[in-house]
C-alpha cells in the first residue's frame, strides 16, 4: 500500500532537462513560501497584542524595500522564463533524421501507422535511442498525447496535424494518456509506449501479417481516388505535378506562397478552392466525405515519398 | 429578527427591521438588503458545487470506475466547475461584500442605480434557474471549458440550456461592474479622494473593470457555440469550415481575467483585515492599489498561456509565457506589502486575521505554482494534470474562498448587528486550512506524476494521493458546514455587536450595527486618510 511512486519516471534526455528547470522552480517556490511563512509567523508572535518589543520608527512605505521586492523577482522569473525556454524550443525542434509516424486519435482509441504499414490501437512500438516524430490529428474532437515519463504532451486536433518528437533512452514500458477532455470514455483513452532494444524492434516489425507501406497504399489510393488522372505524368487534364513538391514552397494565385506541408496537403484534399496554385485553373473537386482521416495520412506518406524520390534522383 | 429592534437604540429602525415582508425584501433596492439576497444565493449554490466535488472525490478513491458511471462522473465535474466558478467565485466577494460595503466605506446611501442592482441580482437568479434545470434534466459534461467542437457538435447533453444559464449571468456581472464604476467614480463623500478609498474600494473598481470589458467577449463565445450547434454555422468545427482553437482564444480572453475576478476582490478583503489587526496602516497604500489596477490590466494580454501545447506557434508561447511572469511581479508586491504591514504591529489572531494569514500563506503557494505553470517547458508537462487543479484550487479556494469567509466574519456584527462564537470561528478556520492543505497538496504530487485531470478511472499507483485527498475534502467539508451552522445560529443567539467591535477604521465602522436604510443621516465631511491605526491603537490598549 504504502509503496507508491512520488515522482515520475524519466525515459528521455529531455526529460532530464524539464527536471532540472522544474527543481530550479520548485527551489524559488519552498524559499519564497518559507520566507513568507516564517516572517508571518515571525512576526506575528513577536509583535503579538500585548507583547512588549519596540515598536519604534515603523514605517508605512519605504521605496528602496518596495523596489527591490519588485526587481529581484523580475530577475528571477525572467531568468526561470529563460531556463524553461530554452528547453522548450528543443522540445519543438524535431531533428531532420527521425522517423515518422502517424498518429490518428478518435473518441476513445489512438489509432497507430508506422511509416512501414505496421498499425497498432493504442500501444505504440519504438527502439530506443533514436528520435521518433509523431504527425497527429483527429478524427472527431480535441485529444492531447501525452507521455509522462517523456515529460511531453502535444493536443491532437481534428482538421490539421499537429507533432511531437521524443528520443527515448530507457528500454520500458511507459504511459499513454490523452490528457484534453474528450467526452465519455476520456479516461480509457490509454495506451503504452514500448520503448525496445533496436533488435527486439526490428523483430518486433517482421513479426505479424506483413502490410504494405504506407506511402505504397498512399500510391494505389491516388489512383482509385482518380488523383492520377490529373496530377498524374500523362494526364489530360492539367494539374500541378506533385513530384518534389513536399516541403517546397508553392506560389498560389493572388500572390502568396506557402510551403507545401502536411496541412497543405490535407487542405489542397479537402478544400482545394482554399489555395489554388499560380496559373491553374480552380477545377478540382473536393473530397471532403469521400476520404477518411486514415486515407488522408496515406496520400500524405505517397506525397511525401514522392517529394524523396524526385530529389534523391536529381 | 424582532431582536434587532430591541437592542437598537437608535429611533431609527436598520436596514434589517425597516420592512418585514417577503416583498420588502424581494422588491428592495437597499443595496445592504440585495448584498444579503446575494449571500444567500451564492451560499446555496456553493453547497450546490460542494455536493457535486463530494461526488468526484468518492469516486477517485479507487482506480476503477465504482460510485458513478463515467457519463454521471464527467457530469458532475462540469456542474462543480460551472456552478463554483460562475454562480460562486464570480459573484461571491463583489455581490455580497462589495454590494454591502462599498457605498459605506465611500459615504454614500446607496449605489449609483439602485434598481439596476435589484435587476442584477433577478438576472443571476434567472441564469441559475437555467443551469440549475440543465443540470436536472441531465446535466453538462463539456466541463466548464465548453471546449469545442466536444460542446458544439458531439456532446450529447444540455450544452444549450448550461450555455444559455451562463450567458445571462454574465449581465448580472457586467451591471454591478457597470453600478459599482459610476459610484465610485460619482458617488464618493466630499473628501474622499483616490488616494482615500479604502483598498477594498480599489479593488472592487479594478475587479468591475475587468467585468464591464471581459464579460461581453464570453457572451459572443457562447452566442457563437450556439450558432453552430443549433443552426450549423461552421465556425469552431473544422469539418464545417471552422477553427477549434478559436474558441480557446476567445474563451480563455475572458476566463483568464475572470481569474482577477474572483481574486482582485479577496486582496480587497485581504487588505482591510490585516491591518485591522495589525493595528498598523497597510504597508506601501499607492503600491497596493497600483498592484491591483496592473494586475486587472495585464490580466487581459496572458489568456494564451492556457494553450501552450494547443498547437498554437512557440513564439505565441514565449510572448504569453513572459507577460505571465510580469502578473507575478504586483502579486508578490501585494505579499510582501501584507507581510510588512505586521512589522511592529500589535497583531492579535481573530477569525477573520487567522483567515487572512491562512490566505497569504495559501496565495503564495498558488501564485508560485503558477510560474511553474506559465514556464513553457515544464507546462508541457504537467498542462491538463491534477498539478493544474491543485494550482486553481489554492487560488481560487486556498485564496478566494479563504478571503470570502474571513469578509464574512469580519464584516458579520456589521451585516447582521451580532457576534459569531470566536471559539468555533477559530476552530472552523483552523478546519478548513487543515482540509484544504490535504486535499489539494498531493494533487501537486499528483500531477507532476502525470495523471490527467478529468479522470473517471486512473492507473493503481495514483491511490495513495487519492485516497489522502478525498481524506482532505471530508475534513474540508466539516470545515465548510461549522460556519454555515454557527452563523446562522448566532443570528438568534449571538451576543449584539457594538457599532464598531474590531475597533477598525473606515466609515462603515461608524454606522451603527447593523446600519439604518439611508446609511449616513449626514454625509461624512471630512475624511481621515484609511487605516488610520497606530492612534486607535492607543485606546484598545487603554480599554
Amino acid at each position: 500500500m504504502w509503496d507508491f511512486p512520488l515522482f515520475p519516471e524519466r525515459a528521455t534526455e529531455i526529460a532530464g532537462k524539464v527536471d532540472a528547470v522544474y527543481f530550479g522552480e520548485l527551489a524559488v517556490c519552498v524559499g519564497f513560501t518559507a520566507l513568507i511563512c516564517v516572517l508571518i509567523l515571525f512576526y506575528a508572535i513577536k509583535y503579538r497584542k500585548g507583547s512588549t518589543a519596540s515598536r519604534a520608527n515603523a514605517v508605512t512605505h519605504h521605496l528602496a524595500l518596495e523596489i527591490a521586492w519588485i526587481v529581484i523577482p523580475l530577475i528571477i522569473s525572467m531568468g526561470i522564463f529563460g531556463a524553461a525556454t530554452v528547453v522548450y524550443f528543443e522540445m519543438f525542434r524535431a531533428p531532420a533524421d527521425a522517423s515518422e509516424v502517424y498518429v490518428l486519435g478518435r473518441q476513445w482509441m489512438w489509432q497507430i501507422q508506422h511509416p512501414g504499414g505496421k498499425r497498432e490501437i493504442n500501444e505504440l512500438h519504438i527502439p530506443v535511442g533514436q528520435p521518433v516524430k509523431l504527425m497527429m490529428t483527429s478524427q472527431d474532437v480535441i485529444h492531447s498525447f501525452y507521455i509522462p515519463a517523456f515529460r511531453t504532451k502535444q493536443d491532437v486536433l481534428p482538421g490539421r496535424y499537429t507533432s511531437m518528437w521524443f528520443q527515448p533512452n530507457k528500454v520500458g514500458k511507459y504511459h499513454l494518456f490523452c490528457a484534453e477532455y474528450c467526452g465519455t470514455k476520456h479516461s480509457g483513452m490509454i495506451g503504452s509506449i514500448h520503448v525496445m532494444e533496436p533488435a527486439d524492434y526490428e523483430h518486433w516489425l517482421e513479426s505479424g501479417t506483413q502490410t504494405e507501406t504506407l506511402a505504397t497504399s498512399g500510391a494505389q489510393l491516388f489512383k482509385s481516388l482518380g488523383c492520377s488522372g490529373c496530377h498524374g505524368l500523362n494526364a489530360t487534364v492539367r494539374a500541378p505535378l506533385l513530384e518534389g513538391v513536399f516541403g517546397h514552397p508553392v506560389p498560389l494565385e493572388g500572390g502568396s506562397v506557402v510551403t507545401a506541408d502536411e496541412k497543405y496537403i490535407r487542405d489542397s484534399i479537402l478544400l482545394p478552392m482554399s489555395q489554388v496554385v499560380a496559373g491553374y485553373k480552380p477545377v478540382m473537386p473536393t473530397f471532403q466525405g469521400r476520404i477518411s482521416e486514415d486515407e488522408l495520412l496515406k496520400i500524405i506518406a505517397y506525397i511525401k515519398a514522392l517529394g524523396r524520390n524526385e530529389r534523391s534522383g536529381q | 429578527m424582532n431582536a434587532y429592534a430591541a437592542t437598537e437604540v437608535e429611533a431609527e429602525p436598520s436596514y434589517l427591521t425597516a420592512g418585514q415582508t417577503i416583498k420588502s425584501w424581494l422588491l428592495t433596492v437597499d443595496h445592504k438588503r440585495i448584498g444579503l439576497l446575494y449571500m444567500v444565493s451564492i451560499t446555496l449554490f456553493f453547497f450546490i458545487g460542494g455536493a457535486a466535488a463530494t461526488i468526484l472525490r468518492l469516486e477517485l478513491m479507487t482506480p476503477g470506475g465504482d460510485v458513478v458511471q463515467a457519463e454521471t462522473y464527467n457530469k458532475m465535474f462540469t456542474a462543480h466547475g460551472v456552478v463554483m466558478v460562475f454562480f460562486f467565485l464570480i459573484p461571491s466577494i463583489p455581490a455580497v461584500l462589495g454590494n454591502f460595503l462599498v457605498p459605506l466605506m465611500i459615504g454614500a446611501r446607496d449605489l449609483a442605480f439602485p434598481k439596476l442592482n435589484l435587476a442584477s441580482w433577478y438576472i443571476y437568479m434567472l441564469g441559475g434557474a437555467f443551469t440549475l434545470w440543465a443540470l436536472l434534466m441531465g446535466g453538462v459534461d463539456t466541463g466548464w471549458t465548453f471546449y469545442t467542437p466536444y460542446s458544439s457538435m458531439f456532446s450529447n447533453t444540455q450544452v444549450m440550456a448550461a450555455a444559455v444559464g451562463v450567458f445571462i449571468v454574465g449581465f448580472s456581472s457586467i451591471f454591478t461592474g457597470l453600478n459599482f464604476i459610476v459610484t465610485i467614480h460619482k458617488m464618493r463623500a466630499p473628501g474622499m479622494t483616490w488616494r482615500k478609498l479604502p483598498l477594498f474600494v480599489w479593488a472592487m473598481y479594478a475587479t468591475s473593470i475587468i467585468q464591464i470589458l471581459g464579460t461581453p467577449v464570453l457572451a459572443v463565445t457562447i452566442g457563437l457555440v450556439g450558432l453552430e450547434r443549433i443552426c450549423g454555422v461552421g465556425i469552431f468545427d473544422p469539418k464545417l469550415g471552422g477553427d477549434p482553437i478559436l474558441f480557446q482564444h476567445l474563451f480563455w480572453f475572458y476566463s483568464h481575467p475572470a481569474v482577477y475576478i474572483m481574486l482582485l476582490p479577496s486582496f480587497g478583503v485581504i487588505n482591510e483585515i490585516v491591518p485591522c489587526f495589525s493595528r498598523r496602516p497597510v504597508f506601501g497604500y499607492n503600491a497596493m492599489a497600483t498592484a491591483m489596477m496592473g494586475i486587472a490590466v495585464l490580466g487581459f494580454v496572458v489568456w494564451g498561456h492556457h494553450m501552450l501545447v494547443s498547437g498554437q506557434s512557440m513564439y505565441a508561447g514565449m510572448v504569453f509565457s513572459v507577460l505571465s511572469y510580469l502578473v507575478a511581479i504586483p502579486s508578490g508586491v501585494k505579499v510582501f506589502n501584507w507581510t510588512a504591514t505586521l512589522y511592529k504591529g500589535s497583531v492579535s489572531g481573530d477569525t477573520p486575521m487567522l483567515y487572512a494569514l491562512g490566505f497569504i500563506g495559501l496565495f503564495t503557494i498558488g501564485g508560485l505554482t503558477g510560474l511553474v505553470l506559465a514556464s513553457l517547458s515544464v507546462d508541457v508537462h504537467v498542462h491538463d494534470t491534477y498539478f493544474v487543479v491543485a494550482h486553481f484550487h489554492y487560488i481560487m479556494v486556498g485564496g478566494a474562498v479563504m478571503a470570502y469567509l474571513g469578509g464574512i466574519h469580519f464584516w458579520w456584527p456589521k451585516i447582521t448587528g451580532r457576534m459569531y462564537p470566536e471559539i468555533w470561528g477559530k476552530l472552523a478556520a483552523l478546519t478548513i486550512f487543515i482540509g484544504f492543505n490535504l486535499t489539494f497538496f498531493p494533487q501537486f504530487v499528483l500531477g507532476y506524476l502525470g495523471m490527467p485531470r478529468r479522470y473517471y478511472e486512473y492507473p493503481p499507483e495514483f491511490q495513495v494521493l487519492n485516497v489522502m485527498s478525498t481524506a482532505g475534502a471530508s475534513i474540508l467539508a466539516v470545515g465548510y458546514l461549522l460556519p454555515l451552522g454557527y452563523l446562522l445560529l448566532s443570528l438568534w443567539y449571538g451576543p449584539v455587536a457594538s457599532r464598531n467591535p474590531w475597533n477598525a477604521a473606515g466609515l462603515e465602522w461608524e454606522l451603527p450595527s447593523p446600519p439604518t436604510t439611508h446609511n449616513f443621516d449626514e454625509i461624512p465631511a471630512a475624511v481621515e486618510r484609511p487605516y488610520d491605526y497606530p492612534l486607535r491603537e492607543h485606546d484598545r490598549v487603554d480599554s
